[in-house]
């Protein structure tokens, strides 16, 4: 049967929420609609009557340096993101994290915005925004604001926008910088759903000398219910000289404060632990070596 | 309806169609461009991928009215004025195609890849091609041929077929000569079921069971009736003639009467003007049931107090038990100094086949093409279709016409009746055409799948390595319905000595009704199962030996004078020694530092051998044959004509090929014409690796008597003796002169004789199981060795590279074998490594594509395969059946090389990486659970 009955490309914010004013909500916004077509398909979303494909509103696709940040349009596919050079090079996780979900042609539709409306505790493209501390230029409510993306979250699958009311309109963060750099990877397995075992991005910034952690900010899922930073871990990495001794304070902090679950025909919560401690001793001295270095190549796109 | 403008392959449309429209629906059905095909409808598989504005998209789930406005390219736009595009060209040269359903969009995706990237890589390739999934080639001769294309696009001379050696080719045999469908495949020319619309057709859709196990109180269709647009609602009191239907046993139900067994049966069925109102007159029908108790353990089933699935079965849910009963295993086991006893657990498989099944109807009389009631369906058995619907809708066979449509893969899931029966009798219905097409998702749910299977066996030896005992228990989940389970399970059973001398045997296999998804046909056909426990066992007793694994097996290897343990000599034709020398060879070589394991840092590698064999032909005492029509024509062509079926295999280039041999015709003056009941005699059901054997002998013999005929002929009108004629080049020679063959077609005209000849060929008699004697005609071997690679800190396993070699008799089509070879390991490195088939108490949760991995081509390992030609004397030019072998083995090859590399052995699949890694830091050796079992 038809997914959808009426299908809208409004041209404006304001012509987009208009639509969704008008069906009360039996209109959804769809941007890319590779998560979005799936879960109505599969009854876990109502058929709507019309979809609001928000895409061809102008800066929804928009991908533009402003100065030390970025602002991403909603709007913007991972092919996007992933072909993107200053990306490569000052959000490198971003870039990893996005280079693999889906296969190409999921990566040349579906959006950094829908990534994050789907709101999984482990959305790719999300645990990256997350360590790069992004904030989401939004309408909740009519209001348009800018909000801290972590505020978006309330469950998993479930965020504060209600995709039949509400608009993701973009993001922003600041690139890295000098002694800063970022990273990403996953664990998968073969079978089954194509959902992380466990995915990693870390952010992190360097002293002028380079010798010891001054900040970082690590996204760790799924752990939460919805993504969350490691604070624990963040916290003891602070002001720690540079070296292995740290991955190895991170590991066992990780593994007094992070306490994964079991998820049905995914991974054992001793699975997931293991594999914390797997990906902090694979991401963190990654993440260093490209703040020390200030060269980032991004590593794993299109495969893992 | 709303305006969608589009431009199409550079010509602009202006469409009036409804929004709700998928991309891949306007191309398909509003623009009539079937090139473009629709598998999964959940982006997948990439089956449907175009270019939207050059940029690769999964057109099922990408909305229409999302591409207003774009420059749309799908496969029909790029051959232009009639020349082939490079892709399309590499892709025939490589033998990149089989069933050619995915073709469309790996050729799209690739065509992607290349305009941006014109020298990618082999890694670049993977990457773009991800999640482009292919079930036939198992991507090899993708990568070459996508390597091949940017050659020739960047002005360099395009790669060829690297070939494979074999014995001296004939003139037509032997030769890799691409199939006679393969340019409509890479064209988006070919026709699927699906690809084919009737004036007034109507949409017919199914109603399933509500529970695993019920009883039918009550269906009230009344209101789906009412529903303006439906044209027909059909329950089992509409079932004309017999409601039971299936290949061996009649028990599946054609509309559930009295229960529903799983949840797959099929409750109701409706016609409908639309696909929209088909989907809503489904939601009103109303049906009560009495849920009943549920059997989903094939072991529980056999217990006394389990609940029946078939109450009239007068075995309770045994459905068949299976026995091999070989010399005194007692003595046997006595006579060994080690015995090794383990259990194994497979699961079941889904086929996954890139076509999801269609079946369309056509009433009797409804045009002039169609004066007889017509079934045009992807069939692998397109008799027993028509069998099995005549005796559904109580007519005579012959008042059936079965029009077999090009088949996008089967594998074995293909043969069970699927829409067929339900289509003729909505279109007898409602007198309209009538269109079933499966989606994915009750594709997944609906059609027998690869038997789950528990096997206890245990093998006995001497300290010198002779094989001395092997004693085994295998229960097999038939599910609802037999299907095919008593003769898959057999072969399972037999084979479970694996292809050794083996003196002494007891194997006990219970086949057993569930309420499960039936259990059927799969590739393998049972000893794929019994091999990974099978050559388990022999790694396991020949390091309690300690001996050499390949020693161990080159010791007890069947060969020419060996008895097996139903009790047949082997004549000849056995190549599993020299196919265990060719994959060792290559394997270790001459090195004196080859080591079976070794660690590299963080991961661990191993080697992994493991050997097969498997029959061709039904055997068992079951009547084999096969009846093809060779006619030849005024203008010096040929026809072969044949119910046999070509899923992709390349059937009709190997009867093309032997029919050309034997009329000295050049091959491409062959055409095969394959599966019209009507127009082509039965060549028996495509299964068992028969059809290279069974209608490739058909083919040859009804060719032989046709050039005989035609000598005659020739003869006569030229008055010299037969025996000088020599046929050549598509003439006859005689005395230094030529003759056009078609030339002495019109002779035989002239004389009112008919240039035709039909030949019913019966294969060599087989005995049944338990008799003794020659179970079957031919078997087939294969060894092959994997090397995997561990990562020990997350336990995932990849496999680097497959060394095969398999022995078929002869190598009909080096190039169709090559790809047979390729895909047989990769599938079964899915069943290995990515797929399980997950039920939870009789409901299936793996119904959808998202949730079942088949290997996609980053799985692709390095794969060097060998053939070994070890010719059987009642095959055609010496071959025998290749479909299965060449995947049996690769899962117990893979197990054995883990085990090598981590000193974990995997006593279930799919392999799970989870459990594995748990147990390395645990320090245990087993794994007995997979990842079914994370909960």
């Amino acid at each position: 049967m038809s997914l959808w009955n009426h299908y809208y490309t409004p041209a404006t914010v304001e012509e987009a929420l208009a639509l969704l004013r008008t069906y009360q909500g039996r209109a959804r916004v769809i941007a890319g609609g590779t998560d979005l077509l799936l879960d109505i398909k599969q009854g876990h979303l109502p058929r709507p009557d019309a979809l609001v494909d928000i895409t061809r509103i102008p800066g929804m696709g928009d991908l533009r340096q402003e100065d030390d940040t970025v602002y991403l349009g909603a709007g913007v596919t991972h092919a996007q993101i992933v072909d993107s050079p200053v990306l490569a090079a000052r959000a490198t996780c971003l870039v990893e994290s996005c280079g693999v979900v889906g296969g190409p042609q999921v990566r040349n539709v579906g959006t950094i915005g829908g990534n994050v409306a789907h709101a999984l505790p482990a959305g790719d493209g999300t645990t990256s925004l997350i360590a790069l501390d992004a904030t989401a230029d939004v309408v909740l409510n009519g209001v348009r604001q800018w909000l801290p993306l972590s505020e978006l979250f309330v469950g998993p699958g479930e965020s504060r926008l209600d995709q039949t009311r509400d608009l993701l309109i973009g993001f922003r963060f600041r690139l890295c910088g000098s002694h800063e750099g970022s990273a990403f990877k996953r664990i998968m397995r073969p079978q089954g759903v194509a959902l992380p075992i466990l995915g990693c991005a870390i952010w992190v910034r360097l002293d002028e000398s380079g010798q010891r952690y001054e900040d970082a900010r690590i996204c760790i899922g799924p752990v939460a219910k919805v993504p969350a930073r490691a604070e624990a871990v963040e916290q003891a990495l602070r002001g720690q000289a540079v070296d292995a001794e740290a991955v190895e304070l991170a590991v066992s902090v990780a593994r007094q404060t992070l306490h994964p679950r079991t998820s049905k025909y995914r991974a054992t919560a001793e699975y997931r632990q293991e594999m914390i401690e797997v990906l902090l001793r694979r991401v963190l001295p990654l993440a260093t070596q490209r703040a020390r270095t200030g060269e980032a190549i991004p590593e794993g796109v299109g495969m893992e | 309806m709303s305006k969608l403008l589009l431009t199409v392959n550079d010509t602009p449309y202006d469409l009036d169609v409804p929004e709700s429209r998928t991309l891949a629906q306007v191309l398909r059905y509003d623009l009539g461009l079937t090139g473009t095909k629709i598998g999964c409808e959940e982006a997948e598989c990439g089956a449907c991928t175009v270019l939207v504005d050059g940029t690769p998209v999964d057109s099922c789930l990408y909305p229409a009215f999302k591409a207003q406005g774009a420059r749309i390219t799908t496969i029909e736009g790029l051959a232009r004025n009639g020349e082939l595009h490079p892709l399309q060209k590499a892709f025939i040269e490589h033998g990149a195609v089989q069933c050619g359903f995915c073709t469309p969009g790996l050729i799209m995706t690739a065509k992607a890849l290349l305009d941006r990237n014109p020298n990618p890589t082999e890694h670049d390739i993977k990457v773009a091609l991800k999640d482009t999934l292919c079930r036939c080639t198992g991507y090899v001769s993708v990568i070459r041929a996508i390597q091949s294309a940017a050659r020739e696009l960047r002005g360099e001379e395009p790669l060829p077929w690297p070939g494979v050696p074999t014995v001296p080719p004939l003139k037509a045999v032997g030769r890799p000569v691409p199939p006679q469908e393969v340019v409509d495949k890479v064209t988006g020319r070919a026709k699927f079921a699906d690809d084919y619309a009737f004036p007034g057709m109507l949409i017919g859709r199914t109603l399933r069971a509500a529970y695993p196990h019920a009883r039918i109180k009550r269906i009230d269709t009344s209101k789906a009736r009412a529903l303006p647009g439906v044209c027909a609602v059909l329950t089992h009191q509409d079932v004309p003639g017999q409601n039971r239907h299936g290949l061996i046993y009649a028990d599946w139900p054609v509309l559930c009467d009295d229960k529903v067994r799983y949840m797959g049966d099929a409750v109701a069925i409706v016609a409908a003007e639309d696909a929209d109102i088909a989907a809503r007159a489904l939601e009103l029908i109303e049906v009560d049931y009495e849920p009943l108790p549920v059997v989903t353990d094939p072991e529980y089933a056999h217990s006394p107090d389990a609940p029946l699935v078939h109450e009239e079965w007068e075995t309770g849910n045994l459905l068949k038990h299976i026995k091999v009963r070989h010399g005194d295993v007692e003595q046997g086991f006595a006579e060994s100094d080690v015995i090794i006893e383990r259990e194994y657990r497979t699961p079941t498989v889904e086929h996954a086949f890139m076509e999801p099944e269609c079946s369309i109807a056509v009433p009797a009389g409804y045009d002039d093409e169609h004066p007889k009631l017509t079934i045009y369906v992807g069939s692998q058995i397109p008799y027993e279709d028509r069998r099995q619907t005549a005796a559904a809708l109580g007519v005579p066979e012959d008042q059936i016409r079965v029009r077999g449509t090009l088949i996008g893969g089967g594998f074995g899931g293909k043969e069970d009746i699927a829409g067929q029966i339900h289509a003729a009798m909505l279109a007898q219905a409602t007198g309209r055409p009538v269109k079933i097409l499966y989606t994915r998702q009750e594709s997944l749910l609906f059609h027998p799948k690869r038997h789950a299977t528990i096997i206890r066996i245990k093998t006995g030896a001497k300290r010198d390595g002779t094989l001395m005992a092997v004693q085994a228990t295998l229960y097999g989940d038939a599910g609802a319905y037999a299907s095919l389970s008593d003769k898959v399970m057999t072969r399972a059973t037999t084979h479970a000595t694996g292809p050794y001398v083996v003196p002494h045997a007891k194997i006990d296999c219970y086949a057993m009704y569930t309420n499960n998804p039936p259990s059927g046909a799969f590739r393998g056909f049972g000893v794929t199962q019994s091999a990974f426990a099978v050559e388990q066992n022999m790694d396991l007793v020949a390091e309690a030996l300690g001996m050499d694994p390949v020693e161990f097996r080159r010791k007890n290897a069947q060969r020419v004078g060996a008895t097996t343990a139903t009790g047949q000599l082997l004549r000849e034709s056995v190549g599993l020694l020299e196919t265990i020398d060719r994959v060792e060879r290559d394997m270790r070589g001459s090195d004196p530092t080859f080591r079976w394991g070794w660690r590299e840092g963080t991961k661990a590698y191993g080697w992994g051998v493991a050997c097969a064999y498997k029959n061709t032909g039904l055997g068992g005492g079951a009547p084999d044959r096969a009846t093809a029509e060779v006619e030849v024509f005024p203008n010096s062509t040929a026809e072969v004509r044949i119910s046999s079926a070509d899923m992709g295999q390349g059937l009709s280039v190997v009867l093309a090929q032997v029919t050309a041999e034997e009329l000295g015709l050049p091959v491409e003056r062959v055409h095969v014409l394959l599966s019209d009941t009507d127009l082509t005699p039965d060549g028996g059901p495509t299964t068992a690796s028969r059809q290279t054997f069974m209608s490739g002998n058909a083919a040859r013999h009804a060719a032989i008597t046709m050039r005989q005929a035609l000598a005659a002929a020739a003869a006569e009108r030229l008055g010299v003796s037969p025996e000088v004629i020599r046929f050549e080049d598509g003439r006859l020679h005689h005395n230094g002169s030529a003759v056009e063959i078609g030339e002495v077609v019109t002779w035989m005209h002239e004389q009112g004789q008919e240039a035709k000849v039909r030949y019913v060929y019966d294969a060599p008699k087989t005995q049944p199981l338990g008799t003794g004697g020659d179970m079957h005609f031919a078997f087939s071997y294969a060894t092959q060795a994997a090397l995997v690679e561990v990562d020990l800190e997350t336990g995932a396993v990849k496999v680097l590279k497959i060394i095969a070699a398999n022995d078929v008799g002869r190598a009909i089509n080096p190039r169709m074998l090559e790809g047979q070879v390729e895909g047989g390991i990769v599938m079964a490195m899915g069943n290995c490594l990515t797929e399980e088939y997950i039920v939870e108490n009789g409901v299936p949760w793996s119904v959808l594509f998202s949730r079942y991995k088949i290997p996609s081509i980053k799985h692709t390992p390095e794969v060097v395969s060998h053939f070994v030609e070890e010719q059987v004397s009642s095959g055609p030019f010496g071959a025998k059946g290749v479909g299965e072998i060449t995947s049996i083995n690769t899962m117990p090859a893979i197990a054995n090389a883990i085990y090598h590399a981590t000193g974990v052995r995997v006593y279930r699949v799919p392999v799970d990486q989870d459990a594995l890694l748990r147990a390395l830091k645990a320090g245990a050796t087993e794994v007995h659970t997979t990842w079914h079992d994370v909960k």
